[in-house]
Parts: structure tokens; C-alpha cells; sequence
């Protein structure tokens, strides 16, 4: 029992070395993708527009002593229901709230999916040396509370001669890899049949064109359905009202990844859309030492990830549940 | 407008009004309630942080609360079937109670869910249209618009037949009758579908089971009839309403079969789990003898299963069930039993261990306690006050002026036609093989 006194972290005793570190400046976007760079700019011109009238929103608030929440904070509509310029105004109206806070200066955008793109991953079991420096960078990433802790990424140690996830061990210590283990990091799958979003009784989080499922934070009842559906354990809740030290705060964010969530809804692995959608890899791939990650683009016939599925020994977890994960552990 | 409003204006001066023991019963719940109330204002500011549940175990006391509380919802119907279906004189005189009973415990269930949400202010989102109800795909949507049905059936069909009692009338037929039949599969529906709210999650293979359904029913059929066999002895007692013997036998029957039923259930799902000896056996074993050094439910869901064997036997032997104090104190073992096994007994070992194998444990905080105390208090206040104003009516001691109370409408009518009890047990069991079994041995 006494591990589950603490929230998320129930029982996980290693610590953030993310909060160890002073944050270091987000590195620039590199010219591949000139296309996505363009985009991006044109966004945030929108928003310095857009940051004038959200500042009259917030001080009509406080002039009618609503403080610090407004009747369209509480009353907006679902994400599929906004329009540009709704979208333009709220997440102005979001940035001015994180500065409210935070003190930090944060760009929040909306990349969209890319025509014709299906987004998937692939992992290497044989590489993968448990060292959990992906966990780490996706929370540093992707801004996740950390008190109460939260990771998106739970990475399983597990003996070799099972693939039980039953018998795996999640709280391992010290130096990696062990002998005689191996090591399975699981994360959102972004399954193609994901019970989570049958689940939901509001429509608060669906599958996007590009595979990737996501999560609408201000629609979010908070019920916790697609909790107990998802068979990956991939979706985390915000018990309290997630804390983040301003210098740890990754300013670049997107409204269906990695935004700072209010307290009581769900969240979850994005693969980082606010970084894949503008060309760049996620930060877990990135993060990783040995190159055990791969991603890419499940539609496009020369890309690496549709070389390992077609050529190496993969194994989906819990395949048998008809899932359809857009995630692949291979051999190799 | 003015009679209704005069009407509601009327009831609830009644409400109000009546012993010493009836003020200090309905003021300890008034006292509960404001408690659990002051419980999830901690709460709301906090977070759910406040509660014991993880991302490990993400339902807790309060799912399992509405679990149960959706059985006693459906089985306010255990009086109305043998009642319209059968016939049965003695459980229709009751069939107000069971209604009202329905209602507070449908209320219950609203408020477990709305406590058990990290964004209660964003429940209008589930308004179609406005909001954006996942219906058809979401199995908790269909529940949703199951339960509101329910207790629109329900409120409907009481406020109607008490209004017209009231003004010395009956509720017209053509339409009271059919809205009695629906309520009926709809009580049944609502169970089913809350019992589908598990089972086809495929990443919980303790819930996965088809079993569950007809368990959930099962042991409904037991709890609600407790609670009403404790309860119209209550009311019989002190309301001036006096409710027939036979009723309480007839519910003791129906609880002697379902209460045997729900047993086998319970031990065909234990086998098909333990001799398997699958991977999927994880949340059973951990249930029923512990896992990996972890066994907080072992005494609690064991004590359960005493409880109910306890009461099976006292509901099945003639002898036992005849002495009041026996039958009484295996209702209050049912009704607890059943709450064990189909609250945190069921919402609790699906999610140990977690789908990735880890292995957390999780038993409510005093907050989840008070929080979930105060919605029980809110109910069975709800319950005592219709109760104590529905007696009245029904006795015909409260009507609008100038009606005369046709007080012993049920004696005239029955008595030429009354059957002997034995008839009465035969149409009080419901069509199932076994109740036939059950009902020979008795």
C-alpha cells in the first residue's frame, strides 16, 4: 500500500535528472523542413495579433471580478468545433495564462496533420539498454507535471526467455544493462482500433489522420474511462494541478500535445505531434543513446520504419487484443 | 399550475413533519450529507489527489458505489415484475417503495459519478448536441442515457400515481400500465449496461467475461430485495402503512433463489479463472489469496463470501427465514456481501495487476469515505422523506380536501380473489429453471 501514497509515481523511485538540469535553450529547428518553418511563422504572427485582445478579455475578467477564469476559459467549444480565429484567440488566451503563472513567454500552436502521412514507431529490443534517458527527455518534452511526477514512457525490465509483461519489473536500479535482462520501454501505441476512444463518453480524445490519438484537454470530463480501457497503460491523469518549475518549462508547445494540462484530465504520448508534424523526430527518439528508436511514416514505402516492419522479426504487444498498434518492437 | 404546485407545497410540509425519532433519523442524515458535502468541496480545490486512486487503480470506492447502487436502482423492479407480471396483490401494494427506492438509489448513483470526475463543471459536455455525447460508440454514454431514462420512468410513474391518489383518483391504465411494463426491461438495462461498462475491455481480462452481466443481475436481485424486506418492516412499523407478510416472504424468496444463483456464478467465474491457470487468472488470484506479497482484498472479499453463503442458507431453509431476527440479520449479511463482492470486489483486482504488470494496491482515503458516506446519507434521506409522505398517501391519510380515501382498497379487492400464499410464491418467482428447483426444496 504505502507505494501508492504518492500520486503517479506509485512506487517509482528514481528521480527526474531533468529537474537537475538547467534548462537548456530549445534547439533551433534545423532547415529540412523549410515548409514546416513557414508555417510556424505565419502562426505566430497570427498570435502576436491575436495577443492584444486576449489581454482585453483577461482585464474585462478582472474588472468584473471574475478573476482569473472567464466565462470562455470555462465555456469553449470542443477542439473539432473551433474555428481559426477561435483557435487564434484561445490559445493566446492560454499563452497569457502560462505567463500569468509561469512568468515564462510560451508559443502555443496547432500543427496540423500532414496530407497522407500515418505516423509509426518502432523500437529495438535488441538495443534498447534500459537506461531511460527517453523517459527523461519526453517529460522535459513534453512539460508533464513533476510533483506529482508524471512519465509517459514506463520502460520494463524483463528476463530473458519471457516476454510476460506480468513478471517484468519496473522499478530496477543502478547499472544498465543488467545480464540476463532485457528491456521494453512502452508507451502510447496510437493504436489504429484504440479502445480509449471508444471509450470516452464526450468525444474528448480521438484518432487523428495521421494515426496519432490525442486529447482535447478542455473538453476532458475527467472520468477516466479510457484509463481502465487502454490495454498498454498509456494514458495518465492529473490528480492535482501539475507543477512545473518555470525554468523546466518547454516553451514551444502545441494545443493537442504538449501544453502545460490543467489539473483533472487525462494526457498522454503525442509522439511529440508538435515536433513530428513540423519534420523533427520525437524527443524520446532523439533522447536515445543507442538509436534503438525509429519512426517515420507507415506510408511511404522507402521509409526506414516500413524496411524494419517488412524485413525484421516484430513483435506487437498484446496483438491478440485487436488493437492495431501503430507501434512495433522488432529484433534486429 | 396551482394544483401541482400546491401538491409539491403539501408533500414536502409532510416531509417535515413527524416524531422526535423521525426528526433526529432525518437530521443525522441531514448532518452526514452536509459532512460529505464539506468532504468534496476539499476535494474540487484539490484535485483528486485527495482520494487514494493512482494511474495504477483509476476507479476506486466511488465506481464501485455506483456499481452496486445501479443493482439497487434495478431492483426496485424485483417488486414490480412479480407485481404486474404475476399478479402478485401482496408486493403491489409495496410497489411504490421499490419505485421510490429505484429513485434515491438512480440519485446515488449520479452523484457517485459526478464526485468520481476530475472536471465535474464540464459535465455539460455529455449533453447531445450542445455537449458532444459519444453515442452510439461509447459504452458510458449508452449508460448514461439509460439511468436518466430510469429516473425519468420512475418519477413519472410514482409522481403520477401518488398525484392521482391525492386527488382521489387512479392513474389511467392505458398509460400508467404500459410505462410500468417499460420500466421493467429498462431496469434490466441498466444493470446490463453497466455491467457492459466492464466487460468488453479487453485490457482488463478480469472484466472480460461474459459472466459479468448476469452476475451483476444476480446479486442485484439479492440486494435490493434486502434492503426492501429491512426497510418495509421500518415503514410497516412506523408509518401508520401497513404492508402486507406476504410481501416480505415473497422478496425472501426471490432472494433465496437469486442469492444461490449469484453463488454459482460467483464459483464458475472462480473456477474458469484458477483452473485455467492463464496469465488472465492475475487479478483473481490476487483477489482471492493475494499476488506477489500483496493481499489487502483477501480477508475483504472473503468475508464477503460468508456473508453471502450465511444469508443463502438462512434465505433457504423455511425454519431460519420464519424467525424474523434470523432473516433480518442475513438481509443486513446480503445486502453488505453483495456490496463487497460487486463494489470494490470487482472495480478493485481489474486493475491489479496493471496492464503492465505492476503491482499497486489501493484502499479509499478518509476523504473517498466521508465523500461517499455523505452521498449514501443524501439518498437514504431521499428515500425516508418520499417514503414517509408516499405512507401517507397511500394509507390515505393525506389527500386533497373533499376526497374521501378509499383506505382499504387493496383488502376489497383482494380478498375474493385472494389466493392461498402458496399461489403467491409461484407467481412471486421469477421465470428462471432454477426457481422452480428452489422453490420445491423450500
Amino acid at each position: 500500500m504505502s507505494c501508492c501514497d504518492e500520486k503517479n509515481g506509485c512506487g517509482e523511485k528514481h528521480h527526474l535528472p531533468v529537474l537537475e538540469v538547467e534548462a537548456e535553450p530549445e534547439p533551433e529547428l534545423s532547415g529540412i523542413e523549410v515548409e514546416g518553418m513557414e508555417r510556424l511563422q505565419s502562426t505566430r504572427r497570427d498570435f502576436l495579433r491575436q495577443v492584444g485582445v486576449a489581454a482585453g478579455v483577461t482585464a474585462a475578467a478582472s474588472a468584473t471580478g471574475c478573476g482569473s477564469t472567464t466565462w470562455e476559459e470555462y465555456f469553449h467549444q470542443h477542439y473539432k468545433r473551433l474555428s481559426d480565429e477561435d483557435k487564434a484567440h484561445l490559445f493566446a488566451l492560454l499563452e497569457q495564462r502560462t505567463h500569468e503563472k509561469y512568468g515564462v513567454e510560451v508559443h502555443i500552436r496547432d500543427p496540423q496533420p500532414i496530407e497522407g502521412v500515418e505516423f509509426a514507431y518502432a523500437l529495438n529490443l535488441s538495443t534498447c539498454t534500459g537506461c531511460r534517458q527517453c523517459e527523461y527527455a519526453c517529460a522535459k518534452e513534453n512539460n508533464t507535471s513533476r510533483d506529482p511526477e508524471m512519465h509517459y514512457i514506463r520502460v520494463l525490465e524483463l528476463d530473458k526467455g519471457t516476454m510476460d509483461v506480468d513478471r517484468s519489473n519496473h522499478f530496477y536500479e543502478g547499472e544498465v544493462p543488467k545480464p540476463d535482462k532485457y528491456y521494453m520501454p512502452v508507451q502510447c501505441h496510437q493504436c489504429a482500433n484504440p479502445p480509449c476512444v471508444d471509450a470516452c463518453p464526450v468525444q474528448a480524445t480521438w484518432r487523428e489522420p495521421d494515426g496519432i490519438v490525442v486529447v482535447d484537454y478542455d473538453w476532458c470530463i475527467g472520468c477516466r474511462y479510457c484509463e481502465a480501457a487502454c490495454p498498454y497503460w498509456a494514458r495518465r491523469f492529473n490528480w492535482a494541478e501539475p507543477s512545473i518549475r518555470p525554468s523546466d518549462i518547454n516553451p514551444e508547445q502545441g494545443y493537442l500535445s504538449n501544453r502545460i494540462r490543467p489539473k483533472g484530465v487525462i494526457e498522454k504520448c503525442t509522439f511529440c505531434l508538435h515536433r513530428t508534424r513540423v519534420g523533427r523526430n520525437p524527443a524520446c527518439l532523439e533522447a536515445c543513446p543507442v538509436g534503438a528508436r525509429k519512426f517515420g511514416d507507415l506510408n511511404n514505402p522507402n521509409s526506414e520504419i516500413r524496411r524494419i516492419i517488412a524485413t525484421k522479426r516484430v513483435y506487437i504487444l498484446k496483438e491478440e487484443l485487436g488493437t492495431l498498434p501503430r507501434f512495433f518492437y522488432f529484433f534486429g | 399550475m396551482r394544483k401541482p404546485i400546491q401538491f409539491i407545497i403539501i408533500l414536502l410540509k409532510h416531509a417535515l413533519t413527524g416524531s422526535r425519532m423521525y426528526f433526529a433519523w432525518i437530521s443525522f442524515l441531514a448532518l452526514v450529507f452536509a459532512i460529505g458535502v464539506c468532504a468534496y468541496v476539499v476535494q474540487y480545490q484539490n484535485g483528486l489527489v485527495v482520494t487514494n486512486m493512482t494511474d495504477q487503480v483509476s476507479w476506486g470506492a466511488y465506481i464501485a458505489n455506483f456499481t452496486f447502487l445501479v443493482g439497487l436502482a434495478a431492483a426496485g423492479v424485483m417488486v414490480v415484475i412479480p407485481a404486474y407480471l404475476y399478479k402478485n396483490k401482496p408486493l403491489k401494494k409495496v410497489v411504490w417503495i421499490g419505485e421510490f427506492l429505484a429513485i434515491a438509489a438512480v440519485l446515488m448513483c449520479i452523484m457517485f459519478v459526478t464526485v468520481d470526475l476530475g472536471h465535474a463543471d464540464r459535465m455539460w459536455h455529455l449533453i447531445p448536441f450542445i455537449g458532444k455525447l459519444n453515442w452510439p460508440m461509447s459504452i458510458l454514454s449508452w449508460d448514461i442515457i439509460v439511468l436518466s431514462g430510469y429516473l425519468v420512468i420512475n418519477v413519472f410513474l410514482i409522481t403520477y400515481a401518488m398525484y392521482s391518489k391525492y386527488h382521489g383518483g387512479h392513474p389511467r391504465k392505458g398509460l400508467y400500465v404500459p410505462i410500468v411494463f417499460i420500466s421493467m426491461f429498462w431496469a434490466v438495462s441498466i444493470h446490463t449496461v453497466t455491467a457492459f461498462l466492464y466487460d468488453w475491455l479487453g485490457a482488463r481480462p478480469f472484466w472480460n467475461s461474459a459472466l459479468v452481466p448476469p452476475r451483476f443481475l444476480a446479486s442485484a436481485f439479492v440486494a435490493g430485495p434486502a434492503f426492501l424486506v429491512l426497510s418495509l418492516q421500518i415503514i410497516d412499523k412506523n408509518s401508520g402503512f401497513s404492508v402486507p407478510k406476504e410481501a416480505i416472504n415473497n422478496l425472501r424468496r426471490i432472494m433465496a433463489v437469486m442469492m444461490v444463483v449469484n453463488l454459482f456464478f460467483f464459483s464458475s467465474e472462480i473456477f474458469t479463472e484458477l483452473y485455467t491457470g492463464s496469465g488472465h487468472a492475475a487479478s483473481a488470484i490476487y483477489l482471492l489469496g493475494g499476488l506477489e506479497g500483496r493481499h489487502l482484498l483477501v480477508p475483504y472479499i472473503w468475508s464477503a463470501v460468508a456473508l453471502n453463503i450465511f444469508a443463502a442458507f438462512v434465505f433457504s431453509i423455511p425454519k431460519f427465514a420464519l424467525n424474523r431476527t434470523l432473516l433480518n440479520v442475513a438481509c443486513v449479511a446480503a445486502f453488505i456481501g453483495v456490496w463487497i463482492e460487486k463494489g470494490m470486489g470487482l472495480v478493485i483486482p481489474g486493475f491489479i495487476p496493471s496492464p503492465l504488470g505492476e503491482m499497486a494496491e489501493y484502499q479509499p482515503s478518509v476523504i473517498e469515505g466521508l465523500v461517499s458516506a455523505g452521498i449514501w446519507a443524501f439518498g437514504i434521506l431521499a428515500f425516508t422523506l418520499s417514503v414517509k409522505v408516499g405512507a401517507e398517501i397511500e394509507r390515505g391519510s393525506l389527500h386533497a380536501e373533499g376526497v374521501v380515501p378509499d383506505l382499504d382498497e387493496y383488502a376489497t379487492d383482494a380478498e375474493p380473489h385472494s389466493s392461498p400464499p402458496v399461489a403467491h410464491d409461484v407467481a412471486a418467482t421469477p421465470k428462471i429453471a432454477v426457481a422452480q428447483g428452489a422453490e420445491v426444496s423450500s
